[in-house]
């Protein structure tokens, strides 16, 4: 085993966690992550792998499909990104290629992103200040591309349905982090 | 006397008293009151000084475009000049200073203009400020900027803060009168998403200011509880305070939320305001009519309002402006004012109408065919003269008269997408035209309705319209019965025997003006518009356009029609810059990208600099460094005598991978990759179309089918993007997937004589790091410090043995640790951009100083390696008449000839001792430095045919900065010009 300390995105070693008004911003640094993008001409046979890694239909376009350990959603025509524990499958590329073979192309995403994850009655009306999206409208398992403060951002509608997963570039984590933390601070 | 114009009722709250000061008084009003009302209770009539010819003036409206009553509301840092006060809500502690005066409201010296004021007519400033020409910089400019604007700014910086926010639903309703909330509750009950704006803090629109009642139920009663009862409902939104400012493409409508500029302070972590981008499949404009006065001499004085203003004062904010009132108008609305006044107690009311059939009162006395001839009261209304319809002049003694010439309906949103109202006879002014904003209709006084039936009615149709094109059942509700009188008008726009007559009041605009334009040719509405300044100021001409209009068309002898209208454009009211900025202000004008080490190398204490959204080191200075020269030559020095480590995270890394990866790449290159052998990096140039080099960089196989792209950190998404173009546009056929992972992966360069010794102690034992077995230019998969997984390339920007080397971000901060601590014994030490830079100028390697947008491969000295075995991106328009000149500019290098000078970069070269001309132009620097190897400065640059003058003597030129002198041209490569170094 290596003996190299990871830090968090926001360059703690512990996440960092933020409570306003019932609502909870948590970093969430325990995900692998690999990007999916089928081969040409073996869109279908990588869609059969994807289905049976994830026991379930492939996610549609701006939709996520949440199993336990894996899960993945939808990021553009054939391609989605796989989430699994990083305790498990800090080797999830290696996993996916193993499984994909010559099917898709696999790439290690995983230090790519920060994940924030917020949870509480109010989680509307914060993203009601931070991205274009039409959060009423949102269920669980909508996963969207959008923009927060200039930033590109995924938004994933998880279970129960007053928690939301974002997904944001790793090295803006500050400046998404604040972005947050001030629109809770605004809305709540 | 306290609030001596107070009557009663009202829709102020009396349990409430807050104290106020304007100018140097103190007052008292109530919750409920604007500072015009509170202002009016007090006996307060003159709030203003007219932008040119400092006039005194009073508020002349109850609403959003009242043009006079401006004043600077708050102090200190919040200090906001140009508010309305109208539309500021009275807070206990409120400040407001009054424009535009010196040394006060009552005595303003610069009133002298309004004695000159044959010298200041419409574009006069054409006229004058030309002689003589010595004089406009020191003595007019200084004069015309003191004399311009109205209010002042704090210039200190703004404490509060701001929102941008998003909302989405079916139905947006701008507006919340009789018409809006008629069509809220009929979409809302049928299950529509509504949103409900108003610029007001109370719901109801007129309903809060007449008199009318609701099926028995007060205006303000009926409102309140419609309010209520949809603000319970969860499928609607009600926005009070809320100004729906714009309405753009796509359904898209910008609104501006005033949520705290009614408190003293806003709540913690509270924005002041919210800008709300408010996407919406329908509209439905519900924004009511704006009352539009009469042109007649001396028409300004404070006291003379809009006579609905002077009856929503009464009826809303239980006062009244005088005791003794008069009314001049050409309608019968202005009928109600009189009998709204006479039914709260101030019976002292006077009607003057136009019209020889106007109908006769008997609570109330009516001069039908009358037209006011002058008015007097310098400070204050003191009397009118009207003409009287049989001959004569009667006097009225009053200190408030109301005008009313009909109303205009607030058409402005339909018009923001290029649309042009339509002239309607039946009331006189302008209704919306046919092309409205997609999605969009319109409903009540907007639409030219004027009765409070013909609005809830309109309303509650325009919204089954909606809902039936959404698809939803419309629920029909019953709506009360309420007035439905016609609108009865005759137009009168001026008396013309006026003398000095205004039009325009913020703006000073006289109807002489317009006849003025006229005169000098300035004859469509345009040019009308900017000759006059007419509509120009911060009201947009709310209350003055129409009657311009149809000044302009009486004297070209046509119709207001065929005068038209100016283009309108969003903002609605005015918006205070902040809103739009939101939270991108200062160090949050846009995001921040950290590189991996950035919290080791603040604790080093490093000097940061920006490359597009990074931070990155520049130098990293030790103690007793006090020049950045010092640090940056240690680096140089160090790095090349054993080892240095530099954080390139930033430079854009793209995975490129399928079975046409290598040909992918053989056609954005302009040199070969088809052959690339797995384990090897190799440079690329690519090209634009235009055969341009657009960047640089690296493609290192890692397999058959797997490339890591690397680009400068500057082009990083312009790469990107051509990539994904070339992809998916140019050749979708070939089986290649690309995506970023310049966030994923944390690299460090790590060069120098040592640092292969250096990796040895990091990289596993398993893996060869002998030159045999890892080359110059090789690249592998490996594992660091007991099984971490890191990629390792033999690649060198700073001509040493050097390498980059990466791992998962996370890891990055404990990697640049490691690193030095494994190179203590090395004298290991970081380097920053600065050093970075002097290194590779000493090298002669291209950055984007060389990669400026108009250098060829050719100029660069790399044209034979656009191979012409393969097409790729540019390599034929590279080839093009102009780019392959036999004088083409070619990459040197430059050393002074006098050790001791310069050679800056931005310079120009000429041939020695030519005149320094355009004409004798050779080129220019493109980069420079101090080289600490060299022990002079250095520099890269281009110049004509450079390759075969090596060893001339040119000039150097800056002429803007006096330097002229000397320089060898000389190989870019200084030092190591073989790569041996690179090659050990």
């Amino acid at each position: 085993m290596h003996d190299l300390a990871p830090l968090c995105a926001l360059g703690g070693t512990d996440p960092a966690i933020e409570t306003l008004a019932g609502v909870t911003l948590t970093e969430f640094p325990d995900l692998a992550l690999a990007s999916v993008s089928a081969r040409r001409g073996s869109e279908a046979a990588c869609r059969a792998h994807l289905k049976g890694l994830l026991n379930s239909a492939v996610p549609k376009p701006g939709r996520a499909v949440f199993k336990n350990p894996e899960a993945a959603f939808w990021i553009g025509p054939d391609q989605w990104m796989v989430s699994a524990p990083h305790a498990s499958h800090a080797d999830l590329t290696d996993q996916l290629n193993s499984r994909f073979l010559n099917t898709a192309s696999i790439t290690e995403q995983t230090d790519g992103w920060v994940c924030f994850d917020l949870r509480g009655e109010g989680v509307e009306e914060m993203i009601r200040l931070c991205a274009n999206i039409d959060i009423d409208q949102m269920q669980t398992g909508d996963a969207v591309r959008t923009v927060v403060h200039h930033m590109g951002v995924y938004i994933l509608r998880l279970d129960p349905a007053n928690a939301l997963r974002i997904f944001g570039p790793r090295s803006s984590a500050k400046s998404l982090h604040l972005a947050l933390k001030t629109a809770m601070g605004a809305a709540l | 006397m306290s609030q001596k114009n107070r009557l009663d009722d009202g829709l102020i709250d009396r349990s409430e008293t807050f104290s106020f000061r304007f100018d140097s008084q103190y007052y008292k009003g109530h919750k409920g009151d604007t500072l015009a009302s509170a202002l009016l209770a007090n006996g307060v009539r003159l709030m203003g000084r007219s932008f040119k010819y400092h006039r005194p003036r009073g508020v002349m409206t109850a609403g959003s475009e009242e043009p006079n009553a401006l004043v600077e509301l708050r102090d200190g840092a919040r200090k906001e000049p140009n508010t309305r006060a109208t539309t500021a809500e009275l807070f206990d502690g409120l400040r407001a200073e009054s424009q535009n005066r010196w040394p006060s409201l009552a005595f303003d010296a610069m009133e002298v203009n309004d004695l000159l004021s044959s010298f200041f007519a419409a574009g006069f400033y054409y006229k004058t400020f030309m002689w003589p020409a010595a004089f406009w910089e020191k003595i007019y400019e200084p004069i015309i900027r003191r004399a311009a604007g109205l209010g002042s700014l704090s210039t200190r910086d703004h404490p509060d803060e701001y929102d941008k926010g998003f909302l989405h639903c079916d139905l947006l309703i701008i507006g919340g009168g009789p018409a809006g909330l008629a069509a809220a509750l009929t979409a809302g009950e049928s299950g529509a998403r509504v949103i409900l704006a108003d610029e007001d803090f109370l719901i109801g629109g007129r309903l809060n200011l007449e008199s009318h009642a609701l099926g028995g139920m007060s205006g303000p009663a009926w409102a309140a509880e419609m309010g209520a009862r949809l603000g319970a409902m969860p499928n609607v939104r009600v926005m009070p305070r809320t100004t729906v400012m714009g309405a753009f493409d796509h359904g898209v409508y910008g609104a501006v939320e005033r949520v705290s500029d009614h408190l003293k302070v806003p709540e913690d972590g509270k924005p002041r305001q919210i800008l709300w981008r408010i996407t919406s499949k329908r509209a439905i404009l519900c924004a009511g009519a704006t009352e539009r006065p009469i042109v007649f001499e001396n028409n300004d004085r404070p006291g003379i309002m809009q006579a609905s203003a002077i009856r929503a004062y009464a009826n809303r904010w239980a006062v009244t402006p005088a005791r003794q009132v008069a009314i001049f108008t050409n309608n019968d609305d202005g009928h109600r004012t009189a009998s709204d006044l006479v039914a709260k107690g101030v019976d002292d009311v006077s009607v003057i109408d136009t019209r020889t059939d106007a109908p006769s009162s008997s609570d109330y006395n009516v001069i039908a065919g009358g037209v006011i001839d002058q008015t007097w009261g310098r400070l204050g209304l003191t009397q009118i003269e009207v003409k009287m319809p049989r001959g004569g002049i009667r006097r009225i003694k009053c200190g408030a008269l109301g005008v009313s010439g009909g109303w205009n309906p607030n058409v402005h949103l339909t018009c923001h997408q290029r649309g042009r109202p339509v002239w309607n006879d039946a009331i006189a002014g302008f209704v919306p035209g046919e092309a409205l904003p997609m999605g969009m209709t319109v409903a009540g006084a907007a639409n030219g309705v004027f009765s409070t039936h013909g609005a809830l009615k309109t309303g509650a149709d325009a919204a089954k319209g909606v809902l039936s094109d959404l698809g939803l059942t419309a629920k029909t509700l019953p709506l009360p019965e309420t007035e439905d009188a016609p609108a009865r008008v005759t137009p009168f726009w001026h008396v013309k025997t006026a003398k000095r007559a205004w039009v325009d009041q913020q703006n000073d605009v006289t109807a002489k003006d317009i006849k003025l334009a006229h005169q000098e040719n300035f004859r469509s509405v345009e040019h009308l518009k900017r000759y006059t300044t007419l509509g120009m100021a911060t009201d947009q001409g709310k209350t003055s356009n129409i009657a311009g209009l149809a000044i302009m068309a009486e004297v070209a002898g046509t119709s207001i029609p065929e005068v038209g209208t100016t283009m309108f454009r969003p903002p609605y009211t005015p918006t205070a810059m902040g809103v739009f900025a939101g939270r991108a202000r200062g160090t949050e004008t846009r995001p921040t990208r950290l590189t991996p080490s950035h919290r080791w190398a603040e604790e080093q204490g490093a000097v940061f600099t920006e490359a597009g959204l990074w931070l990155r080191a520049q130098w990293f200075p030790k103690p007793g460094e006090t020049h950045w020269r010092e640090s940056c030559d240690r680096e140089v020095l160090q790095t090349r005598k054993s080892v240095g480590i530099c954080d390139v995270t930033s430079l854009g890394k793209i995975d490129v991978q399928g079975s046409d990866a290598a040909a992918f790449l053989n056609l954005v290159y302009c040199n070969g990759f088809a052959k690339l052998p797995v384990g090897k990096v190799r440079y690329g140039l690519m090209l634009r179309e235009d055969g341009i080099v657009m960047d640089d960089g690296t493609a290192a196989r890692l397999a058959e089918d797997h490339f890591i792209v690397t680009t400068t950190t500057g082009n990083a998404l312009g790469v990107y993007r051509h990539m994904e173009f070339v992809r998916q546009c140019l050749c979708p056929d070939m089986d290649v997937q690309l995506i970023s992972t310049t966030e994923a992966w944390a690299q460090f360069a790590v060069a120098g004589p040592k640092s292969r010794a250096l990796l040895h102690k990091i990289v596993d034992d398993e893996f060869d790091l002998s030159n045999a077995a890892f080359p110059f230019m090789a690249c592998a998969e490996t594992t660091i410090c007991g099984g971490l997984r890191a990629r390792l390339f033999r690649i060198s920007f700073s001509g040493e043995l050097a390498y980059e080397i990466a791992v998962p971000t996370r890891y990055g901060d404990a990697l640049i640790r490691r690193l030095m601590d494994a190179g203590k014994e090395f004298d290991v030490v970081p380097y920053g951009l600065e050093a970075l830079n002097v290194m590779r100028i000493e090298k002669g390697h291209a950055t984007a100083n060389e990669l400026n947008g108009t250098t060829t491969a050719l100029n660069l000295g790399m044209g034979r390696m656009v191979s012409k075995k393969k097409d790729s991106i540019g390599s034929i328009l590279s080839e093009r008449p102009g780019l392959t000149e036999a004088d083409a500019l070619k990459l040197v290098g430059l050393k002074p000839v006098d050790p001791e000078n310069p050679v800056p970069a931005g310079a120009h070269l000429m041939t020695k001792d030519a005149k320094a001309t355009a004409s004798n132009d050779q080129g220019y620097v493109t980069s420079a430095c101090y080289s600490p190897n060299l022990g002079h400065h250095i520099a890269l640059g281009f110049l004509k045919a450079g390759d075969a003058r090596l060893g001339e003597v040119i000039g150097l030129v800056s002429p803007l900065t006096g330097i002229n002198h000397d320089v060898e041209v000389v190989s870019p490569h200084f030092l190591d010009p073989k790569g041996e170094r690179l090659r050990a």
